[in-house]
């Protein structure tokens, strides 16, 4: 249990997705200057995220790697390089499953991410946490724990962000700066700040 | 109807992936800590958009609307593939250095934004031209960013010694903070206000305005 607890926390904090590995930025920098959106954004990639990971982790170790179709009689077989397409299909498929679902059974929730939904399909913090996944060589429930943690903590980063922005909009910036410049230096600080958390260990 | 000239040399001042259109700004960040990683990682992107564009510019008139992502993904998908093969055969260490970044250029939004925007609506060899272009400016902007980081943060460029350090009897101390990824952040920040003092078009409007002190005047 702790060694779950502990990497929940590190994915959320130490190991945070956008603000330590700088992944999903694009989405990060473009949709951050409202905080209800930028909550339903973080909402959205979180849920993916928490689905997509352990889904890739299973394709990985059943299908992919080398000596995993032993089962079907091909011991030899390693479709490794194979991975890429399988990840990105993979999320492709599931968002536009969710999307669907969520259509038919919880229309509220529909209409609060429907925007954003197809986005995530190439949001890089989600191919980033499933590459990962793989890099570490993580359990099912370790990549379980990792996908919902790093999703939590993506979804915190850009809510912050979102925060930081709505009160920025007031201040007199340099008129180079202003917008996307100005944006980057916030960013660069809040990810000195988030530096400070490493070296936790639960 | 885009020249060709245009297609090439546009993307690399005047609408820059990076600074102008906030396009592929992830890996921009994490490659850029050295000279090495940072041009393998830009031919890389160059070969991708290129060929990416061009394929998916070849079967356009074929691909149905509601599935054209997927589709795009599986074009980009098999480009990166091959260069992530490649990378694995011939460059090993750069290949384990970039480790995820490589994968990560199938979702880097310059890609996928250039296939969707411009190649699902021209020729494939002005497209290929275009993707070509797009992927140089966002090269430019990394090399510039690198150019930085890698002499002032280590003291060195592509492995050679610029300047030399305290800790091996020269007499430069080395700025850490540049080997620490958000200072890309405001290195990037530096040179999108340079571009934006130079082409004043990119500025953006102000959204909020103070207005006069009409409360003071009055009260005069």
């Amino acid at each position: 249990m702790e060694h779950y607890l502990s990497l929940f926390i590190r994915a959320v904090f130490i190991e945070n997705m956008a603000l330590a590995f700088f992944l999903g930025m694009c989405t990060f920098i473009a949709i951050s200057k409202k905080i209800s959106t930028a909550i339903g954004l973080g909402v959205a990639v979180t849920v993916v995220l928490a689905i997509t990971t352990p889904v890739s982790n299973l394709i990985y170790n059943n299908l992919l790697r080398e000596g995993a179709l032993a089962w079907a009689g091909y011991p030899e077989v390693d479709l490794s390089f194979l991975g890429f397409l399988s990840y990105i299909g993979v999320v492709a498929a599931i968002v536009q499953i969710l999307e669907m679902v969520l259509d038919r059974f919880v229309p509220f929730l529909y209409n609060a991410l429907g925007v954003f939904l197809p986005l995530i399909t190439v949001n890089c913090a989600i191919l980033g946490a499933i590459l990962m996944m793989v890099e570490r060589d993580q359990t099912f429930l370790e990549s379980t724990v990792f996908g919902l943690g790093a999703g939590v903590g993506w979804g915190l980063a850009i809510t912050v962000l979102a925060g930081v922005r709505e009160k920025l909009k007031y201040s007199d910036v340099p008129e180079g700066l202003r917008g996307l410049g100005i944006t980057f230096v916030c960013v660069g600080l809040m990810a000195l700040c988030f530096m400070s958390f490493g070296g936790i260990d639960i | 109807m885009v020249t060709a000239k245009e297609a090439v040399f546009k993307p690399v001042f005047e609408n820059n992936p990076i600074a102008f259109q906030v396009l592929g700004i992830c890996s921009a960040l994490a490659v850029s800590i050295s000279m090495s990683t940072t041009l393998v990682m830009c031919v890389a992107v160059i070969f991708v958009t290129t060929l990416s564009n061009f394929a998916v510019s070849l079967i356009r008139n074929r691909i149905p609307t509601n599935i054209r992502i997927i589709v795009q993904m599986v074009v980009i998908a098999s480009l990166v593939i091959v260069v992530d093969q490649v990378l694995k055969a011939y460059a090993y260490d750069i290949s384990k250095q970039l480790s995820v970044f490589v994968g990560l250029i199938i979702t880097n939004c310059i890609v996928m934004g250039r296939a969707e925007a411009f190649a699902m609506a021209n020729p494939p060899l002005i497209s290929a031209l275009d993707g070509f272009g797009t992927a140089l400016g966002y090269s430019c902007m990394l090399i510039a960013v690198a150019l930085i980081r890698e002499p002032l943060g280590s003291g060195t460029l592509l492995g050679y010694t610029v300047l030399p350090k305290v800790a091996d009897g020269g007499w430069y101390v080395p700025n850490g903070m540049l080997l620490l990824s958000p200072s890309a952040f405001f290195i990037i920040a530096m040179l999108i206000w340079a571009l934006r003092s130079w082409k004043k078009a990119q500025v953006e409007p102000a959204q909020y305005q103070i207005a006069a002190n009409i409360q003071y005047k009055g009260a005069m």
